[in-house]
């Protein structure tokens, strides 16, 4: 059985302005030591997805109007708030996008790695520091017994999210959910981060589910990857066959968006237009507007994700209909 | 290189740091840019990389005489700007302008469309008011925008729009060079492409020269003829684009190269990767010798010894390394 299985998630926000369905119908697994990479532009819903699943969305103005996500048979969006607390920041931990922000500035990193053990393992404080000095050795920060008392301003960028990363990993979590961990730095301190992310994946044997924009970020780390649009998954497969064979007309865009992937000084595709108004209805598929194949059954016919090989799912009419 | 449009010659950009509260004192500087030198000819852009605090946004700056220059000279078609008077300064401004990283920043958000762009026009009277509103048009055509949206107010566009909108801004006194300063960091994959696109179509078109400064390697190869690699406030290696990042020289350029994550799984699960240990040391005291040592893997002795000097390695490539052919 899988470690989360998400069914279709919808989380809403209302505003003055209308209902932003921000996430709308997505579903999907994440098996125990697995990496999932979630992809997608900003807005497409990949951090509200996963905010949802942490219980951190804002209620009101957000609202989860229906699905489930069942964790190890506890289901975190309807058991009582004592149950999921147990499991939040305990079995489940997060880390954040920006270091900067994500840490408390008016606490030792100490007082902050240790508070987890405090409230989730009942140890002694001497036991905990022990822990959370180990765990500060383990992320690669130098000097770690000084460093310890030291507060957040006191550390670089890339440290800060080591510590961020020391503190969501201390409980030995079986799932850890990283929302851009890495968008926030220099490339070289990216590389410093994922290494180490999939150093203590390795070690720990946790699952992963990690958000970014980044496509060359995911070719590396993940086993599977999810495509998201609009608040929809657009595409979900192995991350070869997405990389090699991507069959939605989206994930296909995005490839070709990409420098690195081009002739130099070519023309980069461009995909026209700018995401849809998420707070309109859609009748068809929410891409239709900007898509180069799209036909009239595309804008006003529901689209459902098929699956064209095994484990390879998308949400393309045409494509399922073999018309492109 | 001949007839360049803007030449560096060891420039320098300095920031004092002050101690003690009632008698302050300067007990250093953090060398933002510390002795650069280049040039860059017209119609050529010029990518300029390296990591936060390597001093690339000071030397934009510095370029557009933003911040005081410490030290050296910056000449802009053969006219010393860092010895020119500000009203001088202010003239040659049209022939330079800047485009910020930061889209939803770099716009007053109680200024129009139209009042953006017309105030250029207006301080450097180019040409009579009656002329302006159509001026204004013809600019948001050329950077592909819809001449209708004129009364709009930034919050009204998205971060490509914007970005579009500060393109116009610049290129409204008609210059020669454009210091574009992360033009395309904080905006996403799909919509990056739209404003790269349309950077490289203006070059090419108005014979713009351009200085492009990211952090993203893959882009800044795309884009650019020539590449600089800038390590605490030094080049460490210049030379044309594709060899730069293809079979780069200095350590560091190597490394940066390496760490870019490519798009293809099989490439990025073989590839060998050089990972950096650390941060950049401080720029209010570098280490001795290459500034790079400590996080060099190649360092030995005489690394820590001398600051290396750029030294031509054909006739196109400049490194920075005492130990380029060894390595």
């Amino acid at each position: 059985m899988a470690l989360l299985t998400v069914t279709d998630l919808r989380t809403h926000f209302h505003t003055r302005s209308g209902v932003y369905r921000a996430v709308d119908g997505v579903s999907f697994s994440v098996e125990r030591g697995e990496t999932l990479g979630i992809v997608g532009e900003s807005g497409s819903g990949k951090s509200v997805t996963c905010y949802s699943i942490m219980g951190l969305i804002p209620q009101p103005p957000g609202r989860i109007a229906s699905g489930t996500a069942i964790f190890d048979g506890i289901d975190l969006l309807h058991c009582r708030p004592a149950q999921a607390r147990a499991i939040r920041g305990k079995r489940v931990s997060m880390i954040f996008q920006d270091p900067m922000t994500s840490l408390n500035p008016y606490m030792r990193i100490s007082e902050q790695l240790i508070e987890p053990l405090l409230i989730h393992e009942k140890v002694s404080r001497a036991e905990a520091m022990k822990r959370a000095l180990a765990m500060l050795e383990a992320v690669g920060i130098n000097d770690a017994a000084k460093r310890i008392h030291y507060y957040p301003h006191e550390f670089s960028g890339g440290m800060r999210q080591r510590v961020m990363i020391a503190m969501a990993l201390i409980t030995q979590p079986e799932l850890l959910i990283a929302d851009e961990p890495t968008t926030a730095l220099d490339v070289t301190v990216q590389a410093q981060i994922l290494e180490l992310i999939r150093k203590m994946q390795r070690e720990l044997g946790m699952a992963v589910i990690f958000i970014t924009h980044d496509l060359g970020v995911v070719s590396g780390l993940c086993d599977r990857v999810l495509v998201m649009y609009a608040g929809h998954i657009v595409e979900s497969g192995g991350v070869r066959p997405i990389f090699y064979e991507p069959r939605h007309p989206y994930t296909r865009a995005l490839q070709r968006s990409i420098p690195a992937l081009q002739q130099k000084g070519a023309e980069l595709y461009t995909i026209p237009g700018l995401p849809p108004d998420v707070s309109k209805p859609l009748p068809g598929c929410a891409f239709a507007e900007r898509c180069e194949f799209a036909s009239d059954r595309c804008r006003t016919e529901p689209v459902v994700l098929s699956e064209c090989s095994p484990a390879h799912w998308h949400a393309c009419g045409r494509v399922a209909r073999g018309e492109i | 290189m001949a007839d360049p449009i803007l030449e560096l010659r060891d420039v320098k950009t300095h920031f004092p740091v002050y101690q003690g509260t009632l008698f302050k004192r300067q007990t250093g500087a953090v060398k933002a840019v510390d002795g650069v030198t280049l040039s860059v000819g017209r119609g050529e852009v010029l990518g300029l990389v390296g990591e936060s605090g390597c001093g690339k946004s000071t030397l934009a700056r510095t370029i557009m005489q933003l911040v005081p220059t410490t030290g050296g000279t910056v000449f802009l078609e053969g006219k010393n700007l860092t010895a020119s008077s500000a009203g001088e300064v202010r003239a040659m401004r049209r022939d330079m302008q800047m485009v910020f990283q930061d889209p939803f920043a770099s716009l007053n958000p109680r200024m129009s469309v139209y009042a953006t762009l017309a105030e250029p026009l207006h301080a450097h009277a180019v040409c009579p008011e009656s002329e302006i509103p159509a001026r204004v048009a013809e600019l948001m055509e050329v950077v592909g925008l819809a001449p209708r949206f004129m009364q709009k107010y930034p919050h009204e566009f998205s971060g490509g729009q914007r970005q579009r909108i500060a393109i116009a801004r610049a290129l409204a006194l008609k210059p020669r060079v454009i210091v574009a300063d992360e033009p395309v960091s904080a905006l996403d994959v799909s919509i990056q492409a739209q404003i790269l696109n349309l950077l490289a179509q203006l070059v090419r078109q108005m014979n713009l020269s351009l200085i492009f400064i990211a952090h993203d390697l893959s882009v800044v190869k795309h884009i650019s003829d020539r590449i600089a690699v800038m390590y605490l406030g030094k080049i460490v290696e210049i030379g044309p684009a594709i060899d730069v990042i293809d079979h780069a020289r200095h350590p560091y350029t190597r490394a940066l190269v390496s760490a870019i994550p490519t798009a293809d799984p099989d490439k990025e699960r073989n590839r060998q990767r050089i990972v950096l240990a650390g941060d950049p040391p401080s720029p209010i005291n570098p280490p001795a010798g290459c500034s790079f040592h400590p996080r060099c893997p190649h360092a030995t002795e005489v690394c820590k010894q001398a600051v290396p000097p750029l030294v031509k390695v054909d006739a196109t490539r400049e490194v920075a390394c005492v130990r380029w052919q060894e390595i």
